[in-house]
């Protein structure tokens, strides 16, 4: 069982990453990410979503839209429960804790549209069966969370180097980023089966 | 944003339908949607499906947001937008499941999530809230197609160079370079295919994504006082430190 769970975590981290293998969150990840420090605060926020939207989302899709035959409307109540999940959220950190507010917050508003708090929250509902249940699932959201964290602060180093060197013209900006973005996913590649390897 | 001065604005409607395709190509000039354009370029079959229906959804969103732009309460604007798009989405993604099983397959999860799509929300934020129902609908279509045309070409790259196919059909040369299949290899032409674009066209290669481009800048907190977005505080910042200021 705890065999399993950690099974789940590394690979939500290394080999199934959420940025670097499977394209979500895209866009923080490219935008967010020209300061370690940003990085680690969006990330932070990011993941502390991802588990709290999972804990909602899973129970509400089990246990109220599949009895009800309703398990099409997925999409719709997931995007509406994560939509409200971030304003609750947002609302509660500024009343009561707000140092935490101060450095999350101003992340907050843009998670409801980051794909990657979707992707998992959905993700989890595919893979379900006997062997995934409501714990795994958790466990998984906290995996891709960190996986988020580990890719962005280390493709903030990445682009503080860049900041300095000497680019072609055309390839300055966003085009060089991408071709650092694909030399990190490359270095990713490199877990592929160390899962497998670990644990079985 | 709602504003009563642009209903007499005149349109230009050939205008509204192609500066979609190259002049503001949602995908190499405004960065949206970067997500499935990296992840369901794999093959060209596929990037067509995806632009097919992100095409659809975003004609209905548009069309149905324009319609609905006096009614609709500023302050709970963008849950408003996002309910309309997910209700399109969920219509796409069950007409997708019933008769073409095999799109829906190999897109996955990226069928749902074109909810989340930035492009959608975009146009629906900085064109269709603005502006009339036609315009709307040709601006919907433009960018649609733009979408659709690059992700057609990432993905015949993808796959010319990768399985040595096009549209699963075989190819001379056999090439088959699978790093290019791989994700480093959607990272590297996507990157290169923006290089091109700027070559091309004499501008400046945009900036690395971040709050420029973002379609929800307008309602978004990172943006502080005096219009400085999160971007650039951190860009002040980062300067003040390499003076040795440190002090913002």
């Amino acid at each position: 069982m705890i065999k399993a769970l950690v099974a789940v975590f590394l690979a939500a981290i290394l080999t199934e990453n959420y940025v670097l293998s499977k394209f979500l969150g895209i866009c923080p990840f490219l935008g967010v990410s020209k300061k370690v420090n940003t990085a680690l605060g969006m990330s932070a926020a990011v993941t502390f979503v991802m588990v709290l939207a999972t804990a909602v989302t899973y129970p509400i899709y089990m246990y109220l839209l599949v009895p009800a035959n309703l398990s099409y409307l997925e999409t719709i109540v997931f995007i509406l429960v994560i939509a409200g999940l971030v304003q609750l959220v947002e609302i509660i950190l500024k009343k009561y804790i707000p140092s935490l507010y101060n450095s999350l917050g101003i992340y907050l508003p843009l998670i409801t549209t980051n794909c990657a708090v979707l992707g998992v929250t959905m993700l989890v509902i595919e893979k379900s069966g006997e062997n995934f249940g409501y714990l795994h699932a958790l466990v998984n959201a906290l995996g891709a969370g960190i996986g988020f964290l580990v890719a962005m602060v280390m493709f903030a180093g990445v682009r503080q180097r860049l900041e300095t060197a000497d680019i072609p013209k055309s390839l300055k900006g966003l085009p060089i980023t991408l071709v650092a973005a694909s030399l990190v996913s490359l270095s990713f590649l490199g877990f592929s089966g160390i899962v497998e390897n670990m644990l079985y | 944003m709602q504003t009563n001065t642009n209903e007499k604005k005149k349109y230009n409607y050939v205008k509204e339908l192609t500066k979609g395709i190259i002049k503001e190509n949602p995908v190499l000039c405004l960065v949206l949607g970067t997500c499935p354009t990296l992840a369901v370029t794999t093959a060209a079959s596929n990037a067509i499906g995806m632009g097919i229906a992100a095409t659809i959804v975003l004609i209905c969103s548009n069309a149905v947001i324009s319609a609905l732009r006096k009614v609709i309460p500023d302050k709970v604007r963008i849950p408003a937008y996002i309910t309309i798009i997910a209700a399109f989405v969920t219509m796409v993604q069950m007409v997708v499941k019933a008769f073409a099983p095999a799109i829906d397959e190999s897109l996955g999860i990226f069928l749902p999530l074109i909810v989340v799509n930035c492009i959608i929300l975009g146009r629906a934020e900085m064109y269709a809230s603005k502006n009339a129902v036609f315009p709307s609908i040709l601006d919907g279509l433009g960018m649609g197609i733009g979408f659709t045309a690059t992700l057609l070409l990432m993905g015949s790259i993808r796959e010319i160079l990768g399985n040595g196919t096009w549209f699963g059909m075989d190819l001379p040369g056999n090439l088959q370079i699978m790093i290019f299949l791989l994700p480093p290899g959607g990272f590297f032409v996507f990157g290169m295919l923006i290089a091109l674009a700027s070559k091309l066209s004499g501008k400046k290669p945009p900036k690395a994504g971040g709050c420029a481009h973002c379609p929800l800048k307008g309602s978004c907190s990172m943006i502080t006082e005096g219009g400085k977005t999160c971007e650039e505080k951190a860009q002040v910042e980062v300067e003040a430190s390499a003076k040795g200021g440190g002090e913002v």
